[in-house]
């Protein structure tokens, strides 16, 4: 579903992805693990377009969408939950899901994806008239995540979905992750909370300094040594 | 009767930097920029009434419409050109840039213009009310004006809450990165931004120079930063409150004139803009700066 070739990607002088290459095949769900800096946001952010590669190619449903501009990948079914939530704060909850349905036209299939994203998170209903600004860490992770799925995507990129979030919401937003997966989703997943991203991903990729390191069965990583002394804690 | 006369100026001088002041809030609120230029699309404006009604002879409003397409496109030309390339470099490089082309319109106006003030002819024909016996006297300028300017905030509104591209500003304006992962083209929207403060520029320039019939290159100049102020005022990024920066910043003006001193009405109406944000920095209707979590 969605292939990355050789990608490479500069701030200036400075090489954040030195060349990586990995796929994402449809249904599953990728972790993309690694350490601050290590280039995952990066990834995510040239895969959705917010940033151009200076080599390399982004293979989407075998389109190459590289030199796609970023507004309109969102069409070709590829969504992505920012690092930091990045919520519009001055909209209401109920604005902000609107905004994810921006490029869909259908109002019956809106109405339909309305009630799906409610489902799954009752408490953007209770608030869908809330500032954005006003809920908490937790309520806003789920209103980016709810916005993303707006769009319909059969993709949805997350970064960092856990960041900053208390224990109890940590295992709700994977709870809620999982059942996206469920519901035929395909995710790729950024987050440094390893042990969690490993414990609901199909296979996971191990990123250090721009360059991938280790790759394989999301189970058999958490058993690695390396992995457990490096991003296990054990 | 002096006073409500007075009031009823201020309220239409007050209207037209109303209408400017649009131009900037918007731009400002979304494309994150001072379009210092904004004033000198006013005057052009003004030169597009002035040169059609005087050489063609087509009626009013074809001169007025004329103007509006004229700045429209030249609003979205100076984006394109001057602005868009300057995306990604820093605040103070776009003020210096908009500070260029503001000259630069200016220069070009004197070129074709000269600097010779020229005798703008009302685009209003009505004469006003009158009432008390003839002691209250309202122009038909000032009622037009008013009015006008009254439908377009109400309109201007209306489009921001409820159509597909006024949302689309409201997200730009939010988050630029997070509009553009909804799916908004976020360069069409600065574009489109542009397009609208610059339409509505052409408005407020015949609206002007109605009331203030002596024309030259320089006549955007003083009411583009006075409407600036009002912006500054009514909180800068709020549609509302370019509307009430600009109304109060009219009416202090004309009662200042008329009951303190017609030299002092600029100091007068800085002073009290510097009073309201040493009170409330955001300006009066200015939104919160959130801080971010």
């Amino acid at each position: 579903m969605l292939k990355v070739e050789n990608l490479v990607v500069n701030y200036g002088v400075i090489q954040a992805l030195k060349g990586i290459s990995f796929e994402v095949n449809k249904g599953e769900v990728i972790a993309l693990i690694g350490a601050n800096g290590a280039g995952k946001t990066t990834t995510l952010q040239t895969i959705s377009g917010m940033l151009t590669p200076a080599s390399g190619q982004v293979l989407l449903n075998d389109v190459d969408i590289t030199k796609v501009p970023g507004h309109k990948i969102v069409s070709m079914g590829l969504a992505h939950v920012p690092e930091g939530r990045r919520v519009f704060p001055g909209l209401t909850v109920l604005e902000n899901l609107k905004m994810g349905a921006y490029t869909r036209s259908n109002k019956t299939e809106i109405a339909d994806t309305y009630e799906k994203v409610y489902e799954s998170f009752p408490r953007l209903k209770e608030r869908q008239n809330q500032l954005a600004g006003t809920l908490s860490g937790g309520e806003q992770q789920m209103l980016a995540m709810g916005r993303a799925l707006m769009s319909n995507p059969s993709i949805v990129l997350m970064d960092e979905p856990s960041m900053g979030l208390s224990p109890i919401y940590v295992d709700e937003i994977f709870n809620i992750i999982q059942s996206i997966s469920d519901a035929g989703t395909t995710v790729l997943l950024v987050e440094q909370n390893a042990k969690k991203a490993l414990a609901i991903a199909d296979r996971a990729y191990v990123l250090e300094t721009g360059n991938i390191v280790l790759s394989g069965d999301a189970k058999q990583l958490m058993n690695d040594d390396s992995i457990k002394k490096a991003y296990l804690g054990e | 009767m002096g006073f409500l006369t007075y009031l009823i100026n201020g309220l239409s001088l007050g209207s037209v930097y109303a209408l400017i002041a649009l131009g900037y809030t918007m731009v400002y609120g979304i494309a994150k920029m001072l379009n210092f230029a904004h004033g000198d699309v006013i005057m052009i404006g003004a030169y597009v009434v002035f040169m059609t009604m005087s050489n063609t002879g087509l009626p009013i409003p074809i001169a007025i419409i004329l103007s509006i397409i004229c700045c429209t496109v030249l609003g979205m030309v100076i984006e394109k050109i001057a602005y868009a390339p300057l995306r990604k470099a820093t605040n103070l490089a776009v003020l210096i840039t908009a500070i260029g082309v503001s000259y630069f319109l200016q220069n070009i106006a004197l070129m074709i213009f000269g600097s010779n003030p020229v005798s703008f002819t009302s685009v209003i024909s009505w004469e006003g009310l009158s009432f008390a016996g003839g002691q209250l006297r309202i122009t038909g300028n000032a009622i037009v004006t008013i009015v006008v300017c009254l439908v377009i905030m109400a309109a201007l509104m209306w489009f921001v809450k409820y159509t597909k591209p006024g949302q689309a500003m409201r997200a730009v304006s939010e988050d630029r990165d997070a509009a553009m992962l909804m799916g908004i083209n976020v360069n069409a929207t600065i574009s489109l931004t542009f397009a609208i403060g610059s339409g509505l520029a052409a408005i407020a320039g015949a609206l002007l120079c109605s009331s203030y019939p002596s024309l030259t290159p320089y006549t955007g100049s003083m009411p583009g930063i006075k409407a600036f102020t009002a912006a500054v005022f009514g909180g800068i990024g709020s549609i509302p409150g370019a509307l009430v920066g600009g109304l109060l910043l009219g009416i202090i003006e004309i009662l200042a004139k008329a009951y303190i001193s017609s030299q002092l009405a600029d100091a007068i109406v800085f002073a009290v803009l510097i009073i309201v944000l040493l009170v409330k920095p955001t300006g009066i209707l200015g939104k919160q700066i959130k801080e971010k979590v």
